[in-house]
């Protein structure tokens, strides 16, 4: 563990220039797949997403290996949160929203008829880009909420609290105040509290959409902080606008795009492949800010 | 080596500034009395009429003069709204102090504490009471509460979360349903339950009237409040594993507490002096009856018309005094749930 908050610390120095995002990815070697013990870990075969009559995904296969924190770049508009939200079946909620294709959780497509909808949410957790803590309930609530809301049973809660806490980097500045309001904390803290909350069903893959982009440079940091624990014991999708942070947290990096059509993921591969020699060239037009 | 800078308020009005409006003020006041002294006007309310008009003229020239035209506009603007406000409150103000000053003579301990079982209106005041018509309200306002309650906010959740095929036409006739006379609701309930079922006057019959003159003031106004709660808290509450009813029960209905106590305030306020359906639903008994389901049911707007068309001054303090137990009564239901909404908001 020494050795990785080294290398954060180095990343974290390097990560200034842009041009350094190479360095920056390569010193941070991908975990090879499958080598963490938490299931086969999640696959996406030929997803589509439709809204309304407009196509905004086109054809994504993808596999996120259990253990592995996985980068979704691409600039607005291409779909990328689009796709997180057909792998744990939230787009549904969207009028007019239509899929195709496969999400394979363990082997399992979440989509199959006769599956308990509520059962892979609890699977597959989801951070949102803007901190939504329960304004009704109070920071210790909030964190249990997700059991409360599944009616889940648990024989220790406050053990559970605290180490939920604890993981989203929170605890030691909460601990004194969990009766307090969730609305009570800075945007940093809320949003850390949001992960909390989402650990504390125990999901095996975490999805986060642009958890970091309503917040300053030191909350970000303390969210990647987590982001790396967090990998230890989960599966990790996040999109990102920052590409510097998608070096710095992420084993893996797909680049989508969307040409006017529907969105397409134009790239994956481990995340310093991506920042240091990437195939397409729309890829490394992307990455060095040559885009547009 | 520390300099003490007291602080300062350099927005704030200079005594100068101070001076020259209770200057402008004070020509107001007195070019109104000379108006009504020279000219034909008269009464009260030319008075009000000249100082407001002269008030505000002499704002804007002297703004004006100081400032240029955009500051005068600013000021009569400023004008024109304090006079709106107050023109607002003074009506409010006066039905209040009539209320109080007609009333005041009629209350007694032995109000509250008889009813008209025994007496009737022509008595003296020192005769019976209105206790049967307190106890009366509240039992009718609590049934209807009772019953509308759950159906509007359920309208409400149907109309805001649930977003069904019905949506649009439900919409429409709960809108249709606010405007809908009392005497109507009356007069539905009269001939759709009272005769043809029940073939008899009683607190519930003027409870079920006065539910569908509740109904669509708490579904739209809670309507509008779960409208306000942020899609977010919903797509959270789903994406931690609730259902759709857990999810509504434990994160939107929560977070929407003090707004629906709100609406149901509103249902109270529209409700509690309705005298129509009252007057051919109740039957408007004299003693006190705690069954709202059998027997006449006194109320206190029941007890005012029935005093004030009893004619004589002993009725009328009587008429003066319900009301004023009425205004009170309805003023107690607002503050206590005001405050519990805010309380449990606050905390």
């Amino acid at each position: 563990m020494t050795t990785s908050h080294e290398n954060e610390k180095e990343k974290m120095q390097t990560s200034v220039k842009p041009n350094s995002l190479a360095s920056v990815a390569q010193a941070n070697p991908a975990k090879v797949p499958g080598t963490r013990a938490m299931g086969t870990g999640l696959e996406t075969r030929g997803v589509h997403a439709w809204f309304g009559k407009h196509h905004a995904l086109s054809d994504i296969s993808l596999d996120f290996a259990a253990g592995t924190v996985t980068a979704l770049i691409g600039p607005s508009g291409c779909g990328k949160s689009t796709f997180i939200r057909t792998i744990n079946r939230m787009h549904e909620f969207i009028p007019g929203a239509a899929m195709a294709g496969e999400v394979l959780l363990d082997g399992k497509d979440v989509y199959a008829p006769g599956t308990d909808v509520t059962k892979i949410r609890l699977q597959i957790g989801m951070v949102f880009q803007k901190p939504n803590p329960f304004p009704s309930m109070t920071i210790g609530e909030n964190v249990l909420s997700g059991l409360k809301l599944a009616q889940i049973k648990v024989d220790n809660k406050d053990d559970l609290l605290e180490e939920c806490l604890e993981r989203a980097g929170l605890w030691s500045e909460v601990k004194d105040r969990l009766g307090a309001h969730g609305g009570s904390l800075s945007g940093g803290q809320q949003q850390r509290l949001c992960i909390a909350r989402a650990l504390a069903v125990r999901p095996q893959v975490l999805l986060m959409d642009e958890p970091c982009s309503a917040l300053d440079p030191g909350s970000t940091l303390r969210i990647e902080e987590t982001i790396r624990h967090l990998s230890d014991t989960m599966t990790i999708i996040i999109v990102t606008h920052n590409m510097q942070q998608a070096a710095r947290v992420s084993d893996y990096t797909a680049f989508f795009l969307s040409d006017g059509g529907p969105g397409q993921m134009i790239e994956v591969a481990p995340t310093s492949e991506i920042f240091s020699r990437p195939q397409d060239q729309r890829t490394e037009n992307y990455v060095t800010g040559r885009f547009g | 080596m520390t300099t003490t800078v007291a602080p300062t308020m350099p927005w704030k009005a200079s005594p100068r500034e101070r001076a020259t409006d209770t200057a402008i003020f004070l020509v107001a006041l007195l070019s109104s009395y000379t108006t009504v002294a020279i000219t034909p006007m008269k009464g009260k309310l030319a008075y009000f009429a000249v100082f407001f008009i002269a008030y505000a003229l002499l704002t804007a020239i002297f703004k004006a003069q100081q400032r240029g035209s955009a500051a005068a506009k600013d000021a009569l603007v400023n004008s024109l709204v304090a006079i709106g406000a107050i023109v607002t409150v003074i009506p409010v103000i006066s039905i209040l102090a009539t209320v109080l000053k007609n009333g005041l003579p009629g209350i007694s301990f032995g109000l509250f504490t008889h009813d008209m079982a025994l007496a009737t209106p022509t008595d003296p005041l020192s005769n019976g009471g209105i206790l049967h018509a307190i106890t009366g309200t509240l039992l009718l306002v609590a049934v209807a509460l009772v019953l509308s309650v759950p159906i509007g906010i359920l309208t409400a959740l149907y109309l805001t979360e649930i977003k069904g095929r019905f949506t649009g036409p439900i919409r429409f006739l709960v809108q249709a349903m606010s405007g809908v006379p009392s005497i109507v609701a009356g007069l539905f309930i009269l001939s759709a339950v009272l005769y043809p079922i029940t073939k008899a006057y009683s607190g519930l019959m003027g409870s079920l009237a006065l539910t569908i003159l509740m109904i669509p003031t708490i579904a739209r106004t809670s309507e509008e409040v779960l409208n306000l709660i942020p899609n977010d808290l919903r797509e959270a509450g789903t994406a931690l594993g609730g259902t759709q009813w857990r999810t509504v029960a434990m994160i939107v209905l929560p977070a929407a507490k003090s707004g629906l106590v709100t609406a149901i305030i509103l249902g109270v306020a529209r409700i509690a002096g309705e005298t129509a359906p009252i007057l051919l639903l109740t039957g408007g008994g004299d003693k006190v009856n705690p069954n709202a389901f059998n027997g006449p049911m006194g109320s206190l707007p029941y007890y005012i018309w029935k005093s004030f068309n009893a004619g004589s001054p002993e009725a009328i303090t009587r008429a003066w005094a319900g009301l004023l137990v009425l205004v009170g009564l309805v003023l107690i239901l607002f503050t206590s749930a005001r405050f519990l909404g805010s309380r449990k908001a606050a905390k």
